[in-house]
């Protein structure tokens, strides 16, 4: 039994809670996980097995004991009929053997892993009979989240991700020690970015001392361990030193019920009920009543976890890209290096107009096992807001659109009603048959650096790509479209939520507009120099720099 | 339009121009996109082989006629008395597209420009990509039985987007190759992120 799953002992080669802002982990030499990690990521259900095999046995001691004949219900249990077989003994010896196999397993499984950082590569070795070794590049990394699930967090260990684009090309971390962990992401955000060691040295120590304050007021070891995880415990969940104040976009309470109850579930669950009411009234039988309550009981489960999740949201600019973190029990951060971010878009469901409330889901090369908030895919970056909070988080996810211009196009192409000239090249009068509601606000812009295609009457939308990110520029044209001289344009981005396309457009203009994009495309391409984003930087631990130093005017 | 922020001047004056139809290209049918001096560009398309019509040719005949026999099935089985109409459909959707081929195939055009690939195809839906070389993760060329009999190739072009993966069919052996290396050359002077 060498694994202690313990919070008592420090994980190897990390001094996660007396030395300062260094993980001790971004050195180059290989390093081991947090030693609970056997037991965080599957020796619960271990101790789940032995607790229910130790609740029978019980049973049936109390039953040996007082003479009981067991109950009638007890016949077919099979530890009652290993127990009157007279195999017992032979049965308790393999579940020991068992135990001790996997115990064994888990200890070598933990101790084959391990994992080092260098300036250029992430890497990880895994497995004792099948060795698998990934290696990821630093300037390749989409970002970065760091998990804390409930139980993690009592352990004081959290889960860090290192997204690579591709399908399960991830290289997860699982588990390092908590505070570590936050370090580490930022030491390897720092290698990443391509800020020389001797700048990364002086990079880490601003962050450093704003993290010096926490590190004092969680107390060291002798003050006992409880205490520091119920520090941890009760920490908010953005370090507020971590990112200025008034980049901070955070949820508010109100909204998020009210986002919640005027969903489409909320549409659906109301059409139903009222669906059964009317027949219940109708027949009279309970039977149509009756599967409202597993309904109710699933829906109710289904808003407290998406509320729960939501809890304590926020979005935040931090030195090294955009932070997404959220979550009251288990929490989940993640950051965003600048360039990452492949197309934007900004959506208004129906019920939420008068309200005033958008949504902001992004395009990105990475996938993530990682949820998001609300239980929703990690792409949706703001699931409800209002126009400021919009506005600030455009800025965040889109930092090369800082001149009031862009930023005063972004808010009409939100809001406007395309009847007078603001700025979009809009579809066509003509285009009316194709799209009966939105022609008038059907169109697209083109500012230095960036697209912006705006779409939808009834459900607004608003999708910009970064022209550094774009993979290619498309123009489709199909019968209808040629015989009323329209034709759609797409900007073509990796997969994800967002489509980049605009249909019934002007085909004169939208010739242009793909002769123009298919330009900028390259000129943003090549000034672009984010997968190394500090080594552009004036100033290594500037805010995000921009995606296009020569293409936006300052 | 008047304050706008246009990178270029591109959209802002629009001479309109005779349309392709008299251009001197005249092989390639008439794009009807352009009304534009620097859009589409009416010459410097590259195309690929007529073998390749070939190829095609006897690809929708073959699914035609397997689509046609299936079409027959509520005829041949269940003696349904309308069951003449979906062969007779099926059939001449194919017919159609078969007698097409020729300048479906001659409608496919590809440009070497400086910085990006351009690709165009399609006659009733007509489609055009600009994929600059940077953005390249690989190059394929593949060969189908009969392509390979006729000595032709086809060349995909992929990107990280699906939908910016360009494919040039029906190109000589030779020709895949060369383009093949000069991709990958340029690719690699242009090298871009993801």
């Amino acid at each position: 039994m060498t694994v202690d799953p313990g919070p008592a002992v420090p994980p190897p080669g990390s001094p996660s809670v007396s030395s300062g802002a260094q993980s001790g982990f971004a050195d180059g030499e290989w390093h081991r996980l947090h030693p609970a990690t056997p037991f965080l990521r599957g020796g619960l259900t271990l101790f789940a097995i032995a607790g229910i095999v130790i609740v029978n046995l019980r049973d049936i001691l109390l039953d040996s004991v007082f003479g009981g004949p067991g109950g009638p219900g007890s016949e077919g249990e099979p530890l009652v009929l290993l127990t009157e077989s007279g195999f017992g003994g032979l049965a308790l010896l393999g579940v020991l053997v068992v135990i001790v196999a996997l115990v064994v397993g888990f200890y070598f499984s933990w101790r084959m892993h391990t994992f080092r950082i260098t300036d250029e590569v992430v890497e990880v070795r895994s497995g004792i009979l099948f060795r698998t070794h990934r290696r990821a590049r630093l300037d390749r990394i989409q970002g970065i989240n760091i998990q804390r699930p409930f139980l993690a967090r009592l352990f004081g260990a959290a889960k860090l991700e290192v997204n690579v684009a591709g399908q399960d090309a991830n290289v997860p971390l699982a588990y390092l020690g908590s505070l570590a962990s936050d370090q580490l992401r930022r030491e390897i955000l720092v290698l990443a970015s391509g800020t020389q060691r001797a700048e990364a040295a002086a990079t880490t120590d601003p962050a450093a001392l704003a993290a010096l304050p926490l590190v004092a007021a969680t107390p060291g070891p002798a003050t006992g361990i409880v205490e520091q995880r119920v520090n941890e415990l009760l920490a908010p969940e953005l370090d507020p030193e971590l990112a200025p104040r008034e980049s901070v976009v955070s949820m508010h309470l109100g909204r998020l019920i009210g986002s919640l109850v005027l969903s489409e579930t909320t549409v659906f669950l109301v059409l139903l009920i009222a669906g059964l009411a009317v027949v219940f009234a109708r027949t009279g039988e309970f039977f149509f009543i009756a599967p409202l309550v597993p309904i109710l009981l699933g829906t109710a489960g289904f808003y407290f976890s998406r509320f729960t999740k939501s809890l304590r949201y926020s979005i935040a600019g931090t030195p090294d890209g955009v932070r997404v973190g959220f979550g009251l029990f288990s929490t989940s951060n993640e950051t965003l290096p600048p360039g990452r971010i492949h197309s934007v878009q900004v959506s208004q469901p129906l019920l939420w107009r008068a309200a005033g409330w958008w949504e902001i889901k992004l395009n990105r090369a990475s996938t993530s096992a990682a949820k998001g908030a609300a239980g929703q895919a990690n792409t949706t970056i703001l699931p409800v807001g209002n126009l400021s909070d919009v506005r600030k988080v455009l800025e965040l996810v889109l930092p090369a659109l800082v001149d009031p211009e862009s930023i005063a196009l972004l808010e009409r192409g939100l809001t406007s009603s395309g009847r007078t000239d603001d700025g979009f090249h809009n579809s066509p009068r003509r285009a009316r048959l194709l799209r009966w509601f939105s022609w008038r606000r059907n169109g697209f812009a083109l500012v230095p650096g960036a697209v912006l295609l705006r779409s939808g009457f009834v459900w607004r939308r608003l999708v910009v790509v970064p022209l550094a990110r774009a993979q290619g520029v498309s123009l489709t044209q199909g019968p209808i479209e040629r015989r009323l001289r329209l034709a759609s344009v797409q900007v073509n981005t990796v997969a994800g939520p967002v489509s980049a396309s605009l249909g019934a457009i002007d085909a004169p203009t939208a010739g242009r507009f793909f002769a123009d994009a298919a330009r900028s495309t390259i000129e943003s391409a090549s000034a672009d120099t984010t997968h190394r984003w500090g080594s552009a930087a004036v100033t290594p631990a500037s805010f995000p720099t921009s995606h296009f130093p020569d293409g936006a005017p300052a | 339009m008047t304050d706008q922020p246009l990178p270029s001047a591109g959209l802002d004056h629009a001479a309109p121009t005779p349309s392709d139809a008299s251009s001197p290209d005249a092989s390639l049918p008439p794009a009807s996109i352009p009304d534009d001096a620097h859009w589409p560009p009416t010459d410097g398309w590259r195309r690929v082989s007529a073998k390749y019509i070939v190829v095609d040719v006897v690809g929708y005949i073959v699914s035609g006629l397997m689509m046609t026999a299936v079409s027959l099935v509520p005829l041949v089985l269940f003696h349904w008395s309308l069951g003449w109409i979906p062969p007779v459909v099926v059939g001449t959707v194919a017919l159609i597209t078969i007698l097409l081929t020729p300048r479906r195939v001659r409608s496919i055009g590809y440009q070497l420009r400086a910085d990006d690939l351009l690709f165009r195809r399609g006659l009733a839906w007509q489609r055009f990509v600009a994929v600059p070389y940077g953005r390249m993760q690989l190059v394929d060329i593949n060969r189908g039985p009969l392509a390979r009999a006729l000595g032709l190739s086809e060349l995909r072009f992929v990107t990280a987007a699906a939908a910016a993966t360009i494919v040039v069919p029906g190109l000589p052996e030779q020709d895949a190759e060369e383009l093949r290396d000069r991709l990958v050359g340029l690719a690699e002077s242009r090298r871009a992120g993801l």
